[in-house]
C-alpha cells in the first residue's frame, strides 16, 4: 500500500516511457485529437499495470484487502434484511432492488477509484513539491495529465463484483431491462462518475491555495458516503433539508441513484419529480464538470511551482 | 558516554521522579496537540457525519418492519431510538478505545530506525506513546466536548432510560478499560513491525475486523448466533459494544461484573504481549537506517 516510488518520483511513468520506448512520445506528437488523449491513457493503464505487476505480491494483497471490505459491507446488508423487507416503507427497495442500487454503486465508486483516487490523493504532493512544473510543460492538457496519470488496477476487482451483483440481483428480480433502460444506465454511470470526479478534483485543487488537503480529502469521503444508500432514507423534518441540499447544491445523492434507479425500478415512476430527476441530474453533471474546470484553471494560475 | 548513561538514570532524582518524568510527557504532549487545536475540532467534527446517514438508514429500515401489534417494533429488543442512543454511544467508545496512528507510528520508527532513541533514553518506548497518548486524548475530550455535548443535546429525545449510580460508575471504568486495551492491542501490532517491516495489510485486516466485530457498524446481537458467539469471545467487542450495552442497559446485574474482569484480563494480556513482542523485537533490532 506504501508504494516507495510514489513519493519520490511522480512522473516516474511518463519518464520511463519516454526513455525506454521513444515511440510512444513520438505517437503523442504526430496523432491528435481525441485519438492522441486516448494513446496516452493506454500508455498509463499499460504502464500502472507494469508497475502493478512489479509488486505483484503487494498487488494481490491490496486487491484481498479491498475486497474483504466490500463483502463485509454485503454482510452487514444481508443482516439488515434478515430484519426488514424493504429500506424504507413502500420506496420499492427491497433486497433485490437494494442490491443492484449497492452493486451500482461499488461500479461507480470502483472506476473512480480506478482512475482517478490515487492521482487526486497524489496532486497536493505535486504542488508541495513542484511536481507539477513537469505536467506543464508536456504538450497536452494538464488537467488531463493529472487526473489520469496512474491508474490503480486493484480497484478493477470490485468493478467486477459490483457488475456481477447487479446482474445476479437483476436475474433473482426475474427482470431484465430493455435497452434504452440499459443505454441510459451506462451514460448515468458515467454522469455519476464524473460528479464524483468533479468534486474530488475541486477539492483536490484547493491544496493549491491550502498547502495541504488531507481534511478536505477525508471530507469527500464522508461527503459521498452519503449518497451509498437510496435518497429515500432522508426523510422527515431533517431529512428532506438534508436530501434537498445533497441534490441541488452538492449532487452527490443523483450519482448513484439516478443510475440504479433505471435498473431497479423503472416501471413504477411515482411522480413528475421522478422524471425530472434524470434530466436534471444530466445537467448536474455538466456544471459540476464546467464548476471543476474552472476551479482548477484558477489554481493552475496560483501555482507558483515552490521547491522545484 | 559515561555522563550519558549516568544523568538519565531516573532514579537520581528521587522516589517520585518516574511520575515526574510522566507528568513532563504528559505536559510536553497536551502542548503539542494544543497547536494544532483547529485542525482538530474540525475533524472530531466530521467523525460525526457518517452517523447521520446511519441514522437515517436505520429509520428506514424500522419504517417498513411490519408492526407486530402493540408497541413499536424491534430488531432483536433494539426500538429505532435504542439503535441511535447505541451508535452515539459507540461513538463515545471509540473515542477512547481508537487509537488512529498508534500502530503504523511505532512500525515507521522501528523501519526508520528513530526508536533507537528509546534504547538510549531513559523512558520505555511504550511509557512514552502512553503518555502522549493520554495527552492525545485529553486535549481531544477537551475539545470535542463541545460537539458531542451538542450532538447529545439534540438527540436527548433517543435516550429513554438513562443509567443511575452503579451503572454510570461501571459505564466509566469499561470505557477506561476499553481505551487501555485499545491502546495495548494496537500497540503489540505496531511492535509486530520488529518482524514484517511493514504492517499496513495486517492493520487493515485488524481495522475490517475491528469496524464489524467490535459493534461500532452495529450492534454484534444482531450477528447469527454462532457467529455471535465467536464474536464475544474475542476482545474487540470491548472497544466499542460493551461500554454502549453496560449503558443501554443490555447487559446488567453479575453480567456487567464478569464483563469487566473478562475486559480487565484482555488488558492484562495485552499489556504483557505487548511488553514482551517490545523485548523480544528489541533484541533482534539492528538498526537499520538512520
Amino acid at each position: 500500500m506504501d508504494d516507495p516510488e510514489r513519493t519520490t518520483e511522480p512522473l516516474g511513468d511518463m519518464a520511463r516511457c519516454d526513455a525506454s520506448s521513444p515511440r510512444c512520445a513520438g505517437d503523442f506528437l504526430a496523432t491528435d485529437g481525441a485519438f492522441r488523449y486516448l494513446a496516452i491513457v493506454v500508455t498509463f493503464a499499460r504502464n500502472s499495470l507494469i508497475r502493478n505487476m512489479t509488486f505483484r505480491a503487494n498487488f494481490i494483497i491490496e486487491t484481498a484487502a479491498s475486497l474483504s471490505w466490500v463483502f463485509m459491507n454485503l454482510g452487514f446488508y444481508l443482516l439488515i434484511f434478515q430484519f426488514t423487507p424493504s429500506i424504507g416503507a413502500n420506496t420499492g427497495w427491497g433486497k433485490y432492488e437494494f442490491f443492484v442500487f449497492t452493486g451500482t454503486g461499488l461500479i461507480i465508486n470502483s472506476l473512480v477509484s480506478m482512475f482517478f483516487m490515487v492521482n487526486a490523493d497524489q496532486f497536493g504532493e505535486l504542488i508541495r513539491f513542484g511536481g507539477l512544473d513537469f505536467l506543464l510543460v508536456k504538450p497536452a492538457d494538464t488537467q488531463f495529465l493529472a487526473s489520469l496519470q496512474r491508474i490503480d488496477w486493484p480497484s478493477g476487482a470490485n468493478f467486477l463484483v459490483g457488475l456481477g451483483l447487479v446482474i445476479y440481483s437483476l436475474a433473482r428480480l426475474g427482470y431484465w431491462p430493455p435497452l434504452t433502460a440499459g443505454l441510459l444506465y451506462i451514460v448515468y454511470i458515467v454522469c455519476g462518475i464524473g460528479i464524483l470526479y468533479s468534486l474530488m478534483f475541486i477539492l483536490a485543487a484547493t491544496s493549491v491555495w491550502l498547502g495541504r488537503n488531507e481534511t478536505l480529502f477525508d471530507f469527500w469521503f464522508y461527503i459521498v458516503s452519503f449518497g451509498r444508500y437510496p435518497m429515500e432514507i432522508y426523510e422527515g423534518r431533517f431529512g428532506r433539508p438534508f436530501r434537498w441540499f445533497f441534490t441541488f447544491i452538492i449532487p452527490v445523492l443523483v450519482a448513484i441513484n439516478v443510475p440504479a434507479r433505471f435498473l431497479a425500478q423503472p416501471l413504477y415512476p411515482k411522480t413528475v419529480q421522478e422524471w425530472l430527476l434524470p434530466v436534471y441530474a444530466f445537467l448536474a453533471t455538466l456544471v459540476m464538470l464546467a464548476i471543476c474546470r474552472i476551479v482548477f484553471q484558477l489554481a493552475l494560475r496560483s501555482y507558483r511551482s515552490a521547491s522545484s | 558516554m559515561a555522563t550519558a548513561v549516568e544523568f538519565p538514570s531516573a532514579r537520581a532524582f528521587g522516589p517520585f521522579s518516574r511520575w515526574r518524568l510522566w507528568g513532563t510527557i504528559l505536559r510536553i504532549s497536551i502542548q503539542e496537540r494544543i497547536v494544532y487545536r483547529g485542525d482538530f475540532l474540525l475533524g472530531s467534527l466530521m467523525r460525526f457525519l457518517p452517523i447521520i446517514t446511519q441514522i437515517f438508514l436505520w429509520a428506514a429500515v424500522f419504517s417498513a418492519i411490519p408492526s407486530a401489534g402493540e408497541g413499536s417494533p424491534q430488531i432483536v429488543g433494539y426500538r429505532y431510538h435504542d439503535i441511535v442512543a447505541y451508535y452515539l454511544l459507540t461513538m463515545v467508545s471509540r473515542a477512547f478505545s481508537s487509537m488512529p496512528g498508534l500502530a503504523s507510528g511505532i512500525t515507521r520508527d522501528i523501519r526508520e530506525g528513530t526508536i533507537k532513541r528509546f534504547i538510549i533514553q531513559p523512558i520505555g518506548l511504550l511509557e512514552f506513546l502512553f503518555f502522549y497518548r493520554v495527552a492525545h486524548k485529553l486535549v481531544y475530550y477537551g475539545i470535542a466536548l463541545i460537539p458531542f455535548a451538542i450532538v447529545f443535546f439534540l438527540c436527548r429525545g433517543y435516550f429513554v432510560e438513562v443509567p443511575h449510580g452503579a451503572t454510570w460508575l461501571a459505564y466509566c471504568i469499561s470505557l477506561i478499560l476499553g481505551f487501555l486495551l485499545g491502546f495495548f492491542l494496537e500497540a503489540t501490532i505496531g511492535l509486530l513491525g520488529f518482524w514484517f517491516l511493514e504492517v499496513s495489510s495486517l492493520l487493515f485486516v485488524y481495522m475490517l475486523f475491528n469496524f464489524f466485530f467490535s459493534g461500532h457498524m452495529f450492534p454484534i446481537d444482531m450477528l447469527p448466533p454462532a457467529l455471535l458467539t465467536v464474536v464475544k469471545l474475542i476482545p474487540l467487542q470491548y472497544l466499542a459494544y460493551f461500554p454502549a450495552a453496560v449503558f443501554l442497559g443490555k447487559v446488567q446485574g453479575v453480567e456487567i461484573v464478569t464483563g469487566l474482569i473478562v475486559q480487565a484480563a484482555w488488558v492484562v494480556v495485552f499489556a504483557w504481549l505487548a511488553n514482551i513482542t517490545l523485548r523480544r523485537g528489541l533484541r533482534r533490532y539492528s538498526a537499520f537506517g538512520g
